[in-house]
């Protein structure tokens, strides 16, 4: 007999078209898991709850990567420089230990106050950014250290140099370089996932969501701009895109939604930093054991399945 | 990203109406040099003025003639088409963007994939066409070219990949982003069987799909005057403010920046690939 978060959560995935859902299979293995979360989430996230997580993945005291890093990592330490052309700072990679296990992370980096802001563009990598990112990623490969990443980024930088300097292909090549490692990977979007700037690092065995970030294709003011031809159409432009955790969850493009303190991380990040370490821990547990030949098939068979079809 | 395909989406809405009331610039008049062309002299060139050099646009299926060999082409996965997994509705909904799309193009979404032969030489082709949506790249071309990549495992061929987008389809939200990695992940196996990818960019060639598969072909060549960038050039302007250079993001440009293998003008483009396929091609 089937619960009512079960009947809850298929009533959704099929009111998704009403057409094959290729994912069918996979979620029905993991509905338990999943029915935990749902309970927790909001039934359906309304237009407003969905600007709402807009607004405080954007909080201006919402705990950064290097927050987390400090309250969650032991003994850091940074690694700059991608090697051939620059150290971006919008982008910071280093070694540490999580639990008492060395691991690698890499995370966008936004600034706290307005010099700092500048120093880090705002969180928008340059190409030099994702080349040191998979400077790390190989680094994490050698060695057999698991990778942690953290998203939290408007989107790659879009400017001439980044251009000249090879911003898509870049993009393209952090992607591979995450889906050809055979250590564990767990990404975690902690504040904006936007765009190709975000999933750049974020291919990962398990893909993490705090509960009041976003994870998105563009951002509501840039979808307004172009399908509204107004910019200030940005919460109509979110309500249509769902950018949400809950959303994300339910589309399959993150395996677990990590809980905030209530009224969002930037309220306590001490409380924020122990969750999203609990949620990490967690997700190593469930792929540090597995062959890694193994983990990585699965990895790459989770991202082939992405996407809702319908056919003839 | 997807910034690029709307907006160019929506530049060709606008210009459309514009230029029906004033009743000018034909879609047969080259806008490098003001030539006016019948639709087959311009076939019988490639599509690509004679007097200046200007490669005008070429759909999936003209594409595919003007490279495989006659009659080789059997097309797959003809079937699939878009859902509408967010019920998206800006101005208009999705599904009705979609049905125009299909009556305007005849094509089921923005890419045409399957099996040819290319001067004799046997591969896989996944040719993208700019006038459905943008070229924009959803949850349907992510899995045609994934399964392309597949295709040409199975028949130990090569595959030739043709691109023309604006991004990622923003009316399939955070799945048109995913499948950035989903086609990245078929490639990754394709070349773990040791299967080889060729990349050629047409014009435009911008956001997801610049950041995904169009950048990851063993070799990677553009036709002259493409337009290959990830932030499209009004993006980039409005955000930074920077004065752009008069080759922002061209070919031209990227290859000077060493992000090309070769600028390849579409008349040599049938003779290139079916090189490339020859050099590739193992010893039996």
């Amino acid at each position: 007999m089937p619960s009512e978060a079960e009947i809850r959560l298929r009533e959704r995935l099929s009111k998704l078209g009403g057409m094959k859902l290729l994912r069918g299979a996979k979620l029905s293995g993991e509905l338990d898991r999943l029915q935990d979360q749902l309970d927790r989430l909001r039934q359906e996230p309304s237009a407003e709850d969905i600007w709402r997580s807009v607004e405080l993945a954007r909080h201006q005291d919402r705990p950064y990567t290097l927050d987390y890093v400090q309250r969650i990592l032991d003994d850091w330490f940074e690694l700059h420089g991608d090697r051939g052309r620059a150290d971006d700072p919008a982008l910071v990679t280093g070694i540490a230990k999580l639990d008492g296990r060395t691991v690698v992370l890499v995370g966008h980096q936004k600034g706290r106050d307005l010099k700092e802001r500048t120093k880090r563009n705002f969180g928008m990598a340059y190409p030099e950014g994702y080349r040191k990112a998979m400077r790390a990623m190989a680094l994490a490969d050698r060695h057999g250290f698991p990778l942690v990443t953290m998203v939290d980024t408007p989107g790659a930088y879009p400017g001439v140099a980044a251009e000249q300097h090879g911003q898509g292909g870049a993009i393209a090549r952090s992607q591979a370089a995450m889906a050809r490692l055979s250590v564990p990977t767990v990404a975690c979007v902690i504040g904006e996932g936007g765009s190709g700037g975000a999933v750049a690092i974020a291919v990962a065995d398990r893909v993490l969501m705090q509960e009041n970030a976003i994870y998105s294709v563009i951002s509501p003011e840039g979808c307004a701009a172009i399908l509204w031809r107004d910019a200030g159409e940005a919460r109509k432009a979110a309500a249509a895109f769902k950018p949400d955790a809950a959303h994300c969850l339910e589309l399959g493009v993150v395996d677990a939604v990590v809980p905030e303190p209530e009224g969002g991380a930037q309220t306590d990040p001490d409380g924020a930093a122990l969750m999203l370490r609990e949620g990490i821990l967690a997700a190593l547990e469930g792929i540090e054991s597995l062959d890694p030949e193994r983990r990585r098939r699965e990895r790459r068979a989770k991202y082939r399945v992405m996407g809702i079809l319908a056919t003839t | 990203m997807s910034a690029g395909q709307g907006r160019v989406d929506v530049e060709i809405e606008s210009k459309r109406a514009e230029d029906a009331a004033a009743g000018k610039s034909h879609p047969n008049t080259c806008p490098g040099c003001g030539s006016h062309y019948r639709d087959d002299e311009l076939a019988a060139s490639l599509r690509v003025c004679p007097q200046c050099g200007h490669h005008f646009p070429v759909g999936a299926r003209d594409r595919i003639s003007q490279l495989a060999d006659s009659g080789s082409f059997a097309e797959e996965d003809a079937e699939l088409r878009s859902a509408d997994p967010l019920a998206f509705f800006d101005l208009r909904p999705y599904p009705e963007r979609l049905v125009e799309a299909e009556m305007e193009t005849g094509l089921g979404d923005a890419i045409v994939c399957g099996g040819a032969a290319i001067e004799g030489e046997e591969c896989r082709v996944a040719v993208m066409d700019f006038a459905f949506m943008g070229g924009s790249m959803g949850s349907v071309v992510g899995e045609k070219f994934a399964r392309a990549c597949e295709s040409a495992t199975a028949g130990a061929v090569p595959l030739v990949s043709v691109s023309a987008s604006g991004g990622a389809r923003m009316q399939e939200g955070i799945l048109a982003l995913m499948q950035l990695p989903k086609t990245i992940c078929a490639i990754e196996e394709l070349h773990e069987s040791g299967g080889a990818l060729f990349s050629v960019l047409t014009h435009p060639t911008t956001g997801g799909v610049l950041a995904s598969y169009a950048s990851l072909g063993d070799v990677v060549v553009a036709e002259p005057g493409a337009l290959m960038s990830f932030a499209g050039p009004r993006v980039v302007a409005q955000t930074t403010r920077e004065k752009l250079p008069d080759d922002f993001g061209l070919a031209e440009s990227n290859y000077r920046f060493g992000h090309l293998d070769a600028i390849v003008p579409r008349s040599e483009l049938r003779p290139t690939l079916s090189r490339l396929l020859r050099l590739f091609r193992k010893a039996a």
